[in-house]
């Protein structure tokens, strides 16, 4: 069977940070740096949020999280059932953001592109929306990771 | 969840733990509470205690840099470290704000 966890969420904003963490456990066993824990957990969090506020426009929801390990690969699902986006490029242009009185800074989806190695957007008007992202953890040699928690220690 | 010192025409409002969307609408509230009750030339907004921003904490800043900047007056971003540093580099916070070590 395939390696993968799977995590069911409410659109709570208390899940946002739930959600991260989680993730970064997971990811743990790549043996990953601090840096790259900190990416995962920010994009994974750019994903929620967006769930919660515009998937879900800060109504009960259902979230689901899904990540798994590919060899060196994490690869991380964020599912919501909302209101889908109905132009996906639009949205997923630096600064752009369909609630701009809301102080949000239309950068969510540039982070998660540019902190995680790919990212898809799938979405359905109406259905909801699919985001896809992977990070490769494995760029670093050994003993750098190992000097680096020597450090920690 | 925040602190503040006042010293002439400055104002230091140090933040602490993780900002995102959830804890965002608390901080906000608390900051424009001390910046209207304190009318000061120069707002740092000190993150050394911050742990976690992600683009909520953009957003934040953004909009405290723009009523700083209607008011005459201007923001400075202070101590941020590791993956907070990183995120305000990103997104261009210290094109807009003054980095204080
Ligand atoms: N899960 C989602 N469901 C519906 N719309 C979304 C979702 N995620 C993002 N969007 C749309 O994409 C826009 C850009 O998202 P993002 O880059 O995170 O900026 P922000 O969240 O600051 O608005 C949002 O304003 C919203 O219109
Ligand atoms: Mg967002």
């Amino acid at each position: 069977m395939r390696e993968y966890m799977q995590l069911h969420i409410s659109s709570d904003s208390r899940n946002e940070s739930f959600a991260r963490v989680v993730v970064a456990a997971y990811a743990a066993r790549l043996n990953p740096t601090v840096e790259e824990i900190a990416d995962i957990k920010t994009a994974v969090s750019e994903a929620v949020t967006n769930a919660i506020i515009h998937g879900y426009e800060q109504q009960p929801g259902q979230i689901v999280v899904e990540a798994c390990i590919e060899a060196d690969t994490l690869r991380v699902e964020v599912i919501d059932y909302g209101c889908g986006i109905d132009d996906v490029a639009r949205a997923m242009e630096p600064l752009y953001t369909s609630k701009p009185g809301g102080e949000r800074s239309g950068l969510g989806f540039t982070v998660m592109q540019s902190f995680m190695d790919e990212l898809e957007v799938l979405s359905t008007p109406g259905s909801g929306t699919r985001i896809k992202m992977a990070k490769r953890v494995a760029a670093r040699q050994t003993a750098e990771r190992e000097d680096e928690q020597e450090q920690l220690r | 969840m925040l602190t503040h010192m006042r010293q002439g025409k400055r104002l230091v409002i140090k933040l602490q733990g993780e900002i995102d969307h959830h804890t965002a609408a608390a901080i906000r509230d608390e900051m424009d509470t001390l910046i209207w009750r304190y009318p000061v030339e120069t707002l740092i907004v000190d993150v050394g205690n911050v742990t976690f921003m992600d683009s909520s904490g953009i957003g934040i800043l953004i909009g405290r840099y723009r009523i700083m900047s209607r008011m005459g007056g201007t923001l400075r971003v202070r101590g941020a470290r590791d993956q907070v540093d990183r995120i305000l580099e990103f997104a261009g916070i210290y094109k807009i704000c003054q980095k204080e070590a």
